[in-house]
């Protein structure tokens, strides 16, 4: 072997040690400042963490762009039909009296807000846009209470680093960082465009996070629990979503 | 030839040294990654397109509004009416993931060679045109010397010519960020934290449209490309962007 390669192989080896290093210091950091999603892992885990972090560190505290009354748009499209569930339908053949939205884990006080018991909290109204993955999109007003005053009501404990949010249709869940969450935008909403959230767009209750696309927006929600991991919630990915092959953040 | 003495002049003081590769490691490295990233980009582009084969204009665009074109394909996704009595299978969950993974890549992948262009004098000396050769004599004859197939001269073993520096310089500096921006501009996060990125283009769905289109640009660029490597000899160019050799030159290869 000649000086040349044996020089060339152990600065190779210092490099890759280095490197290696790097990377896992960089591992230890991202992991400690949050910026590691939970579906981190398997063969797209790169590029969706890289996509995670970068968000986390450019746009924890940006504000979703609000619009002039002018731009809402006419028809505001709801994906889908709406919810067909049994129980679901008694719910709205009383106006949603009865429904109730739980709020545990890791919280001081658990509680359960009736629709009516959300609409005595200081509203919040926005006239944002929601994008679906499929490329459509439409802007709409829409009304509710942002869910740091609930938040602050049940009294979230400083371990809780996530919120978990469950639909009634089964099998529709969801979960946001605190950044997220504690977001002033990110609403509880009840209402769109001056009247009660239709149905189709998830009333009675939807959680609305503007700035990111309308999977994550869950309609009909009945159940927010907080806690510091997502591990014991489905596969552990964070939400539905990545059991079905999406990414968890949708902030894109 | 006068329009390449210059750079023939240079390309056989080049080619007389044996250890001069036609392509650096760095060019050769990046070229085939962003290759397979622009694959995988390509077929997971399409892919989510047909979910929603619809383009709009400015903010917002759904079914219920008017459309700006709409791609003649069946969807996979039911909430698209296009006419086809069936809908394809919904691929965009991995298509999504492998998109952005593939976008990083690429992202990363370019930036490395941007630094390397530049501390290298890669885009000076490689890419950037002579002013000489930047006459519209000299540019148009180039034109009808491409137009009429004619083959390369054995300068372009070792140099691009005036065309070929202007579009790669087009494609690396202009539609390559450009797809970068209008894909980030449909990001709803980016868009509260740089809002400017998207009202330049006119709204997001514009952004959307701008994607589409410079995406089609960068297929015609790699048509093109792919099509003047076979006509310029695909051995020989093909060994010089894997190997950086450069074979014998021969007439008409």
């Amino acid at each position: 072997m000649s000086n040349l390669s044996r020089r060339k192989m152990i600065t190779t080896g210092l490099a890759a040690t280095a490197g290696a290093s790097a990377l896992a210091v960089a591992a230890r950091l991202a992991s400690r400042y949050g910026l590691i999603p939970p579906d981190h892992g398997g063969i797209y885990g790169p590029g969706e963490t890289l996509t995670y972090a970068a968000q986390r560190l450019l746009t924890r505290h940006s504000m979703a762009r609000e619009f002039p009354r002018s731009q809402i748009s006419k028809i505001p499209f709801a994906n889908g039909e709406p919810f067909q569930g049994e129980a679901f339908k008694r719910f709205q053949a009383g106006a949603f009296a009865d429904w109730r939205l739980a709020v545990d884990g890791m919280v001081a006080r658990p509680a359960w807000f009736s629709p009516a018991e959300l609409r005595r909290f200081p509203a919040s109204s926005q006239i944002t846009h929601l994008a679906c993955e499929e490329g459509w999109s439409f802007i709409a007003e829409w009304t509710g209470v942002p869910l740091f005053r609930i938040l602050n009501a049940v009294g979230t404990l400083p371990q809780a680093r996530y919120v978990v949010y469950f639909s009634m249709e089964p099998g529709w869940w969801d979960s946001i960082d605190m950044a997220d969450a504690l977001h002033p935008q990110t609403l509880l909403t009840y209402g769109m465009n001056g009247g009660a959230l239709p149905v189709g767009h998830g009333g009675p209750i939807r959680v609305r996070v503007p700035r990111h696309l309308g999977y994550k927006n869950v309609k009909y929600v009945n159940r927010l629990t907080l806690t510091d991991s997502l591990k014991g919630f489905g596969k552990g990915l964070g939400s539905a979503s990545p059991e079905g092959g999406y990414a968890w953040y949708a902030g894109i | 030839m006068a329009d390449y003495a210059g750079t023939l002049g240079r390309a056989s003081a080049i080619a007389d040294d044996r250890h001069t590769p036609r392509h650096t490691a760095t060019v050769r490295v990046t070229h085939w990654i962003i290759t397979l990233c622009f694959f995988a980009l390509l077929l997971t582009g399409i892919e989510i397109v047909i979910s929603h084969p619809r383009f709009y204009w400015g903010e917002t665009g759904n079914i219920h509004t008017p459309a700006l074109f709409v791609i003649p394909i069946p969807a996979s996704r039911a909430t698209v009416p296009t006419g086809y009595g069936y809908v394809l299978p919904d691929q965009n969950g991995w298509s999504r993931y492998l998109h952005f993974q593939a976008a990083w890549a690429a992202v990363l992948t370019g930036l490395v060679y941007a630094v390397f262009g530049v501390f290298t004098s890669h885009f000076r000396k490689n890419l950037l045109p002579a002013r000489a050769h930047l006459s519209w004599r000299a540019i148009s004859r180039s034109i009808v010397n491409h137009l009429r197939f004619k083959p390369p001269d054995a300068a372009e073993d070792w140099s691009y010519n005036v065309l070929q520096r202007l579009t790669y310089l087009l494609v690396i500096f202009v539609l390559f960020p450009l797809v970068v921006w209008t894909g980030l501009a449909m990001s709803p996060a980016i868009a509260s934290a740089f809002p400017f990125a998207v009202t330049v283009f006119g709204g997001q769905q514009s952004a959307r449209t701008i994607h589409f289109f410079v995406s089609i640009f960068l297929v015609i660029f790699l048509v093109v490309h792919i099509v003047m490597i076979c006509l310029a000899g695909f051995k020989n160019r093909m060994r010089a962007m894997i190997t950086g050799r450069v074979g014998a030159h021969k007439e008409g290869a």
